[in-house]
């Protein structure tokens, strides 16, 4: 059952993935994109870390994606472009890219055997209460630092996106 | 009762980051090249929950929870960016925002 869970959303976020890459209209992208992290917030309660799954939904799939399909259609960006690239480029390109994915895959199942294997309900620790004792005990600090982050990046993206007064 | 390997989601943790990169240097279009780094972001969180999985402790989910806050900061702030490139030349086409080269 979780092997079945894990390859759909995993085979669903990897053609996601691709689809970001190789679409030329951006709003194209910005919705595949939104699928491959609606996938992995599959996969993240299937790892036990439910408040990160829904903060993956809201912040990530919510507020981030509205934010990048609000500026292209601000924009109004079209196609992108196609300018000539070489006959070598294109030819060998995409098996390169395979070929670089599969090494990639090999390693990764040679340096992590078979260790240790996730089944659902395996760590129970993800929960919202588990996650706050944390980030108001020993991460204290590093949680008030992302606040003043956030109010910089406000002021920021006011100042820069403003309309100059003259 | 055979669960799923820990190295299968390292594993798409790593095709996720080669797409995402591979996004970033192939795409010409800056709002792409913006959200494959969005892809890469989204690819280390998913290893950061594996390994917390892994070693059964909560420390990696804050990890995420600070790269998810970077994340929407980076968000705001560059798409402001845009909107003022694009504002001061009418393209989106980084071939063509090339003024710091020289």
């Amino acid at each position: 059952m979780d092997v079945i869970l894990f390859l759909v959303f995993a085979i669903i976020a990897v053609v996601c993935a691709i689809n970001v890459v190789v679409q030329t209209h951006p709003i194209s992208s910005a919705i595949s994109l939104i699928g491959v992290m609606g996938s992995l917030a599959v996969l993240y309660l299937l790892l036990g870390a439910e408040f990160i799954a829904a903060a993956q939904v809201i912040v990530y799939a919510g507020a981030v994606m509205v934010l990048f399909i609000f500026v292209i259609m601000l924009l109004n960006a079209g196609e992108e472009t196609r300018h000539g690239r070489s006959i070598m480029v294109q030819l060998l390109g995409v098996p390169l890219l395979i070929g670089l994915l599969g090494l990639l895959a090999y390693f990764v199942q040679r340096l992590f055997p078979r260790s240790d294997s996730v089944h659902f309900g395996g760590f129970t620790g993800g929960t919202a209460l588990a996650i706050g004792r944390a980030l108001f005990t020993t991460y204290l600090l590093q949680f008030e630092v992302t606040s003043i982050l956030i109010l910089i990046a406000i002021v920021g993206a006011i100042v820069l996106a403003r309309k100059e007064l003259d | 009762m055979t669960g799923v390997p820990i190295s299968w989601f390292l594993t798409l943790s790593a095709v996720l980051f080669a797409l995402g990169v591979a996004g970033f240097v192939f795409r010409r279009n800056i709002i792409t090249v913006f959200m494959s780094i969005e892809l890469m972001l989204n690819a280390v969180n998913l290893s950061f929950i594996t390994f917390s999985y892994q070693l059964k402790q909560v420390d990696g989910h804050i990890f995420t929870f600070v790269v998810m806050v970077v994340a929407a900061a980076e968000a705001a702030v560059g798409l402001a960016i845009i909107l003022t490139i694009f504002k001061n030349r009418a393209t989106l086409n980084i071939d063509q925002i090339d003024s710091m080269k020289n």
